[in-house]
């Protein structure tokens, strides 16, 4: 018996230091204790970014914050990478951005300018210039901004090394402008405008409402970047939120986007690079960390907030993918994964395997009810279930099987 | 018995909003374990839609359940028996809370 309790005692423990009692488990069997998980979470961001060699010393880099957690714990990581000693430290210029969506989803004025107010005092503190963005501002933007400006000619990879041997020598303060002001920010005039509204209003479905939504704030944030001389503009997707989007991005037929909509950088408008360095962190590690290292977010409702499972293809995705992985701990890696395999299939391949691939998550949803629909073949079936079965057989594989451990893999 | 309970990164929009909830349970002859809290949270606490925090006999999925700042997973999930002053939070993952 006391052998046993033993076990038991010794199975809590933390798999890094094997001293302090666990916190959390992040892949199946993988617990971690308090400190070990935020020296993993906290090297994963700065190994990511190091690893992609996309983002070069004193560079200015436009932050997009939407105030959830995911985005907060973005702005956390770039605030702990700054304050660290020179050998680590990140060397680039960071701004925020952040949207303000309320016409969106209907809110009042003082219902936005709390909102607003709230995420100020967030954005205040961490010293970095910040910009808050009605959404009514994208109807006004010129049309040039969705044209691919020509891109900084191509710069070879030896450019990065010395780029950071040239920054390290002058100690960075050169390149560094010094401290600014934080950016007097009044709360931007709201105009009761019901353009925005109209034509959201004009969109039948939730499903194209949120794909709206998402085109209007990339417009919007891509043309901040431009005009306030941003070069690169960070995401704080998720591992989680960009297996949803990718397979959702199937089923919608944005398969030929899909590198670009869900890889580490999307550099479809030449001059503005997108950047994720989020991808790599699942929703779960997410939470924990902001619970427990007390990252504030703000919660703002979104179109999707409170509804049903089936009312779009975001969220019937999103059901699907947090079910699956609620019993197969790696479905979200697995996903993940399928990205690289997805970027070589011809587009109507995969347009076809979006139309399967809606059809299987409805069916493997038992709450869901669903007609089959007439366009799909029989032949097409077979192949959705087959994607299926893939991510499932490929989820229940031990993790060690399939992956390297992330953030480990490099210096 | 009492504990304070919480919900975070959107699942407080279903308790009218309301992120702290300091409870005191009802006693009973048999300890409380999660599962009888969830049912007692259903009934007493949720102010609508529960099949948004509740499924079958446990929460849905995509909601974390934290034990005094520790994953549920290591406590035994809906068969941890609560102590007095346990502390639990309830944190939404998914999109739009």
């Amino acid at each position: 018996m006391a052998a046993l309790l033993l076990f038991i005692s010794v199975s809590k423990k933390c798999v890094k230091c094997k001293e302090a009692p666990a916190a959390l488990v992040i892949r199946a069997g993988d617990a971690y204790c308090r400190l070990c998980f935020k020296d993993f979470f906290v090297h994963k961001f700065k190994a990511v970014l190091g690893k992609n060699r996309i983002i070069f010393p004193g560079e200015k880099v436009l932050l997009a914050v939407s105030g959830g957690p995911s985005s907060c714990s973005m702005l956390r990581q770039v605030q702990e990478g700054l304050s660290q000693k020179a050998n680590k430290k990140l060397r680039f210029v960071p701004g925020i951005a952040y949207i303000d969506e309320g016409a969106a989803i209907g809110q009042s004025v003082e219902e936005r300018q709390r909102t607003v107010a709230e995420l100020q005092a967030v954005f205040q503190a961490t010293g970095f210039p910040f910009y808050i963005l009605p959404l009514e501002q994208v109807l006004d933007l010129p049309a040039s901004v969705v044209a691919t400006n020509p891109s900084p000619s191509e710069q070879p990879a030896s450019a990065y090394k010395a780029a950071v041997g040239h920054f390290v020598e002058t100690d960075g303060s050169n390149n560094f402008p010094t401290p600014q002001e934080p950016k007097k920010m009044l709360l931007p005039h709201v105009q009761e405008s019901h353009t925005l509204q109209q034509l959201l209003g004009s969109v039948k479905t939730l499903t194209a409402r949120e794909e709206l939504l998402n085109t209007l704030r990339q417009h919007l944030l891509v043309h901040t970047a431009r005009t306030e001389g941003y070069s690169k503009l960070m995401l704080g997707d998720s591992c989680t939120r960009l297996a949803v989007k990718l397979l959702t991005s199937i089923s919608l037929g944005r398969g030929a986007q899909l590198a670009q909509d869900t890889g580490f950088s999307d550099s479809r408008y030449g001059d503005i690079i997108l950047v994720r360095p989020m991808r790599d962190y699942s929703a779960k590690e997410i939470a924990y960390y902001n619970h427990l290292f007390t990252v504030p977010s703000v919660v703002i409702p979104s179109v999707d907030t409170k509804t049903v499972d089936k009312a779009s293809i975001q969220r019937l995705t999103e059901s699907f993918v947090t079910k699956l992985q609620a019993d197969f701990p790696s479905t979200v890696s697995t996903i993940y994964r399928l990205q690289l395999h997805t970027c070589f299939m011809h587009i109507s391949t995969l347009n076809i395997l979006g139309t399967c691939v809606l059809q299987v998550f409805s069916a493997s949803c038992p709450s869901l009810t669903v007609k089959p629909s007439t366009c799909v073949t029989q032949d097409q079936r077979e192949a959705a279930e087959c994607m299926y079965e893939m991510v499932r057989s490929r989820a229940l594989r031990p993790m060690s099987a399939v992956s390297v451990q992330p953030g480990y893999c490099c210096g | 018995m009492s504990s304070p309970l919480r919900g975070d990164g959107g699942a407080e929009l279903l308790f009218n909003g309301v992120k702290k909830h300091p409870v005191t349970l009802p006693s009973q002859s048999e300890p409380w374990d999660m599962k009888q809290l969830l049912v007692w949270i259903q009934r007493n606490l949720l102010k609508e839609r529960p099949e948004l925090f509740v499924q079958g006999d446990s929460v849905r999925p995509g909601i974390l359940v934290l034990i005094n700042d520790a994953d549920w997973e290591l406590m035994g999930e809906l068969d941890y028996q609560l102590q007095d002053q346990d502390n639990v939070v309830f944190i939404s993952t998914l999109h739009g809370g």
